[in-house]
């Protein structure tokens, strides 16, 4: 057995969605150097839709598989509905990870929920209560 | 593929393998039993312990076959604790670097009393003779350096810390167990009392190894019941294992100079290579170095994507990050050397092994070349670096 699934390996050879986006409307940075993983993930929101997501990893490939596989998951979907994506429907599409890789799913999670904070922020009247 | 791994863990040899052979299909009883086939296996052993003694330069008394580096180390400290414990010494010199199989036996003492004092490595990654001057004390029972670090490889300066240890009249432990089969290692040179070693590292079968306690050292037990091994280490002996352990031995300690040149060579090439990698640095004293040890720190990326991209280019190597682990730290020996924990993620070891050559050096420098920039080219943190947000630390 591999320590991955061929999903997992999949979006870690082949990341989806790399890259920085300069005009994004929200943009959330999680994680730190001192336990090895970094997350940055950039919104392009529109119509209260996610219309365009990119981002950036440090990380193993967990983190790199989980933060491509999350954004796939949140394109072209409603704010509303990417609010809440949690890292376990991260994970389980990714056929699973490891136990002690979870904590790096959640930065997933983390960054999308950081980058929406970013957005509602500079546009509080579309805040989702 | 090209395993670059053997400070992991190593190939056994075709040697070892053969040796091994007749005491699995042929003389396979127990060593205790007086038939033949018994007395035969039991023969096999005493001849494996005249051949790995001689290896050392110790006596063929003074080896006690075990099941590998961990248990030896285990074995070595607590007896050593233990005879201090009996005079009123409860006092031990180490350092920050040492394998596991060390520091958490360590730590057990450190509980049950002992004070440990852990010597600085600084950047090097090596202890100094006048640093272990100044810490010993009237209650020091035990000194305990290794002889090469695993991870970046540095030679620790062995003869000097014996040769004080012997005329303060303190026990000096030494792991041994990347530096037997690969450098020259003698016990009475070097004033060793005891020292551990494992087959595994040195082209033999895994869970086999030996411990050196020099004569009139009192052993504590680890593993009771039967007298083997003279009563210090209980259980029927891994005949084909210590066989095999013994004929891998042989052969790497009749082919040392031969193979430390030719790594060295390789070694200082694979290093030269990855230092144009920028914002790299290589890990470890430069010269005071194990032949086939390579490590290196890449800025801006993290250690187990470095190994997977490696992997999958057909090299298997390993990291310190914390990742590759599945704790939170990255390697205490990076952290010791005073690489800060963003850039010890970024670690990644290379250990060559005597069949490589030039081409698969060449191959790897390209891959590594490669890949650290792949993973810088989707790093936030390099974004950082490289638009001054945040300074560089390599
Ligand atoms: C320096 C050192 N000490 C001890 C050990 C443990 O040896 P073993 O795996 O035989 O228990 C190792 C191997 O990982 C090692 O490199
Ligand atoms: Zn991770």
């Amino acid at each position: 057995m591999a320590l991955y699934s061929e999903k997992v390996m999949d979006h870690f050879r082949n990341p989806r969605n790399v890259g920085v986006i300069e005009d994004a409307d929200g943009v959330g940075e999680v994680g730190n150097a001192k336990c090895g993983d970094i997350m940055k993930m950039y919104l392009k929101i529109d119509n209260d839709t996610v219309t365009d997501v990119k981002f950036e990893t440090f990380g193993c490939a967990s983190a790199v598989a989980s933060s491509s596989m999350a954004t796939e998951l949140i394109k072209g979907k409603p704010v509303s509905e990417v609010m809440r994506l949690t890292n376990k429907a991260v994970a389980e599409a990714l056929d699973g990870l490891p136990d002690y890789k979870m904590h790096c799913s959640v930065l997933a999670e983390e960054a999308i929920a950081k980058a929406l904070e970013d957005y509602f922020s500079k546009h509080p009247e579309k805040r989702i209560q | 593929m090209i395993y670059a791994d053997n400070a992991a863990t190593t190939k056994m040899s075709s040697a070892a393998i053969a040796a091994m052979m007749p005491y699995i299909t042929e003389y396979y009883g127990n060593p205790s039993s007086l038939y033949l086939a018994g007395q035969k296996a039991k023969e096999a052993i005493e001849r494996a312990r005249e051949s790995v003694a001689r290896c050392i330069g110790a006596q063929p008394r003074e080896i006690l076959f075990t099941s590998g580096g961990s248990e030896s180390d285990n074995q070595a400290i607590l007896s050593a604790a233990m005879i201090g414990k009996k005079q009123g010494k409860r006092h031990i010199v180490s350092d920050p670097i040492e394998h596991h199989a060390v520091l958490h036996t360590l730590k057990k003492l450190e509980k049950e009393g002992f004070e440990i004092t852990f010597l600085p490595v600084y950047g090097e990654g090596v202890v100094r003779a006048e640093d272990l001057k100044n810490a010993v004390r009237d209650d020091t029972c035990l000194v305990t350096v290794m002889y090469a670090n695993n991870e970046i490889g540095t030679i620790q300066p062995i003869g000097e810390i014996g040769r004080f240890c012997r005329e303060r009249g303190i026990l000096f432990h030494t792991d041994a167990v990347q530096a037997v089969g690969h450098i020259p290692v003698d016990v009475v040179k070097d004033g060793v009392d005891l020292l551990s070693a494992s087959a595994h590292k040195f082209h033999g079968p895994k869970g086999v190894g030996f411990l050196y306690a020099k004569r009139g050292i009192p052993l504590s037990n680890l593993i009771e019941g039967g007298a083997q091994e003279r009563g210090k280490r209980a259980g029927t002996e891994n005949v084909p294992g210590i066989v095999a352990a013994a004929a891998a031995l042989e052969e790497s300690a009749a082919k040392m100079e031969e193979n430390a040149r030719k790594l060295s060579a390789l070694r200082d090439r694979l290093i030269c290579g990855l230092s144009e990698i920028s914002h790299s640095a290589l890990n470890g004293d430069a010269h005071k170095r194990l032949p086939s040890n390579v490590n290196f720190c890449f800025e801006g990326i993290e250690g187990e994507s470095l190994l997977l991209l490696l992997d999958d280019k057909g090299i298997c190597a390993s990291s310190g990050s914390a990742c590759t682990s599945g704790s939170l730290d990255p390697s205490h020996v990076l952290l010791a050397i005073g690489r800060v924990h963003d850039v010890a993620h970024g670690s990644l070891r290379l250990t060559l092994g005597e069949d490589a050559d030039t081409e698969d050096v060449d191959y790897i420098i390209r891959s590594v070349k490669e890949v650290v920039e792949r993973l810088r080219g989707f790093s936030p943190v390099w974004r950082d670096l490289t638009s001054g947000k945040k300074p560089f630390i390599l």
